[in-house]
């Protein structure tokens, strides 16, 4: 059912498997690992597997967007965040709650849950083999029907921007 | 290449990030939980995009990666705020507005 199917693209297949399978060990060192840096570090892993990922579903924009909001950006804030609030690097006690044991069957479940649904709907559906998207098509989606979503992402940045300063500067 | 591949890696990355909400009591894990769960659904987003035949997905998809790095740079200035006025950010210290 999952890797089995005729017709298919088996270095498609092979390259997804790996990087699917680097993505979710470094998601789980991501929420186990007691060293908040180190968490970080296994972070930027996920994202560029994510970004990968894009790459093969044939949405080479959005990979690039990936690497150079998440990976460029968001992760250098972090590192900001962690050296601003932490004094010691190393291993931390106490990063976890007292009743984080409660999170796996949630965790379980819902994953549980999400998959038993997606395998009954789309049990044995084939993506179509599309060839690279041209920006130009993004491009007239943006700027034609989703153009009050766009300048709306535009107040919300610039109100965030402004958000962040007011909220973190020294008086 | 199926759908099912890219769709269960969303739903396992999601479920991941949950528990990360869940566990984590540090303030700044609990937003790279966040983070995993915004890319399990811009994942799932970009999916059905090519699933469908149509862009609408990814521009969809170009816009929760413009909302999140909002979200981390409000949450980010919230935790140095918070780390300023009470020299740790633990979350279930900040129990102030509990009943």
């Amino acid at each position: 059912m999952i890797v089995a199917a005729d017709n298919i693209n088996v270095a498609q297949n092979v390259a997804f498997g790996i990087i699917a399978f680097l993505m979710v060990f470094s998601a789980l060192c991501v929420v186990t690992t007691k060293n908040v840096v180190h968490a970080a570090l296994w972070l930027v892993l996920v994202l560029a597997g994510v970004a990968a990922q894009y790459v093969l579903a044939a949405a080479e924009f959005v990979a690039v967007s990936q690497v150079l909001v998440y990976v460029g950006a968001v992760m250098v804030l972090f590192l900001f965040g962690i050296m601003l609030t932490r004094a010691q690097i190393g291993k931390e006690r106490g990063l976890n709650n007292k009743s984080w044991a409660l999170g796996i069957p949630v965790a379980l479940m819902l994953g549980g849950l999400l998959s038993y649904v997606i395998i009954d709907e789309f049990d044995d559906t084939t993506m179509p083999d599309a060839g690279p998207t041209p920006t130009e098509a993004i491009a007239d989606n943006v700027l034609a029907p989703y153009l009050v979503p766009f300048l709306a992402i535009s107040f919300i940045l610039l109100a965030a921007a402004i958000g962040s300063i007011v909220l973190a500067r020294k008086d | 290449m199926l759908a099912v591949n890219f769709l269960l890696l969303g739903a396992v990355l999601f479920s991941i990030g949950v528990f990360g909400v869940i566990a984590r009591r540090n303030a700044v894990m609990v937003l790279m939980s966040v983070e995993l769960i915004l890319n399990a659904v811009n994942l799932n987003l970009i999916a059905f995009a090519l699933l469908h035949g149509n862009v609408d997905g990814q521009v969809f998809a170009l816009y929760v990666i413009a909302v999140a790095a909002a979200e981390v740079g409000v949450g980010l200035g919230m935790v140095l705020l918070v780390y300023r006025n009470r020299r740790s950010i633990s979350l279930d210290e900040l129990s102030e507005m509990k009943g």
